[in-house]
């Protein structure tokens, strides 16, 4: 099948994880095994949207057990019988084949999956920013051949818009370097954040100027973070900026 | 305080609204301290990167054709770009 899949270079490899696990949306053609009537077709596939159980395909990549996904919304584009063109909003690790495939013996009829395209993973979609593997390999030509980066530059994206989707806790330069080396964010290295966040969520810390500098999960929510002067605000998880960006202000108290 | 680390600031924070435009993550910016600056000796704001940044720290929103694993797609991407290491979120099976 084919359609969004974001690749991330180098040092931005580590952010994967969060799309991994971000929403996946799809177009699907599913094929009908006999006639079924449209208002049946519809009752049908709006039962399917929610929490519903899922057991991995045969020729799967993971454990055949009993799974719980949740199907965000199914939205029928076109019906031309035998052929339901539909669009599926669903849980990462969601198997679209065997989703249609339980779609059609609900109806009785039975189906299969004609055609698949990938039309979101996490933040990305189909926009001016997808590029196809022609024009990739167009601008590489540019940069080898003709020593000409600016098409190459512009296809490849800075890592952040990788974890575009999630929450957003900016630091103050100062907290940049400890964080670098691996160490928790703190309260007071904070200068603003997203609303909303609650202890849990998974977040990114941005430093001032919008660089990606760790991920991390929230030991606080907003509110808390507003109201307290000290204490750890986010738990860093994955540190993404190199550790010599910023200089190292931590640890020089002791002189003092 | 500097006006040049001001203005960086606001240039950091425009980026910020693009990356929660791209993602339609609508959520408000809260401040937890007035008066922040930045010091333009460090760091950059990400769209400035050059291509050898880029080659480090990028993505690309790659429109996967069908035929190929995705592992194979990383693979010649890794190749062309002459990289160590590359990453796909999410497997998308080849047929």
């Amino acid at each position: 099948m084919s359609g969004v899949l974001p690749v991330a270079l180098e040092s931005a490899s580590k952010i994967i994880g969060y799309l991994m696990l971000s929403t996946k949306e799809y177009v699907a053609v599913m094929q009908l095994h006999g006639h079924v009537s449209e208002k049946r077709l519809k009752e049908v596939i709006k039962s399917f949207i929610g929490r519903i159980y899922q057991k991995p395909p045969v020729r799967s990549s993971v454990k055949r057990a009993l799974r719980i996904k949740e199907i965000y919304n199914i939205e029928i584009l076109e019906i031309q019988y035998p052929f339901v063109l539909m669009r599926i909003e669903c849980e990462h690790g969601t198997y679209v084949r065997k989703l249609i495939h339980d779609i059609g013996d609900i109806l009785g009829a039975g189906a299969h999956m004609r055609e698949l395209r990938r039309t979101r993973t996490g933040p990305f979609k189909e926009d001016e920013t997808l590029v196809t593997m022609h024009e990739l390999s167009e601008a590489t030509y540019m940069w080898k051949q003709m020593n000409d980066d600016k098409p190459l530059s512009d296809i490849i994206l800075p890592v952040e818009f990788g974890v575009s989707h999630l929450p957003k806790v900016i630091i103050m330069d100062g907290a940049v370097s400890a964080i670098t080396h691996g160490a928790d964010l703190a309260v007071p290295g904070i200068a603003m954040l997203h609303e909303g966040i609650r202890p849990g969520d998974a977040v990114g810390i941005f430093t001032l100027k919008g660089e990606l500098v760790a991920t991390g999960i929230a030991r606080m929510s907003t509110e808390q973070i507003i109201q307290s002067t000290k204490g750890i605000a986010v738990k860093t998880k994955r540190v993404i900026m190199n550790k010599d960006t910023y200089p190292r202000l931590w640890g020089r108290r002791k002189s003092q | 305080m500097s006006s040049a680390g001001k203005e960086l600031v606001e240039r950091g924070l425009d980026f910020i609204r693009k990356l929660d435009e791209y993602a339609g993550l609508k959520r408000r910016l809260v401040l937890v301290k007035h008066e922040v600056t930045t010091n333009p000796a460090y760091g950059k704001v990400p769209s400035e990167r050059t291509l050898n940044e880029k080659l480090r720290l990028g993505i690309i929103n790659l429109d996967k054709p069908p035929g190929p694993t995705s592992h194979e797609v990383v693979a010649w991407i890794k190749k062309m770009l002459g990289l160590t290491k590359a990453g796909h979120g999410g497997t998308l099976v080849p047929r």
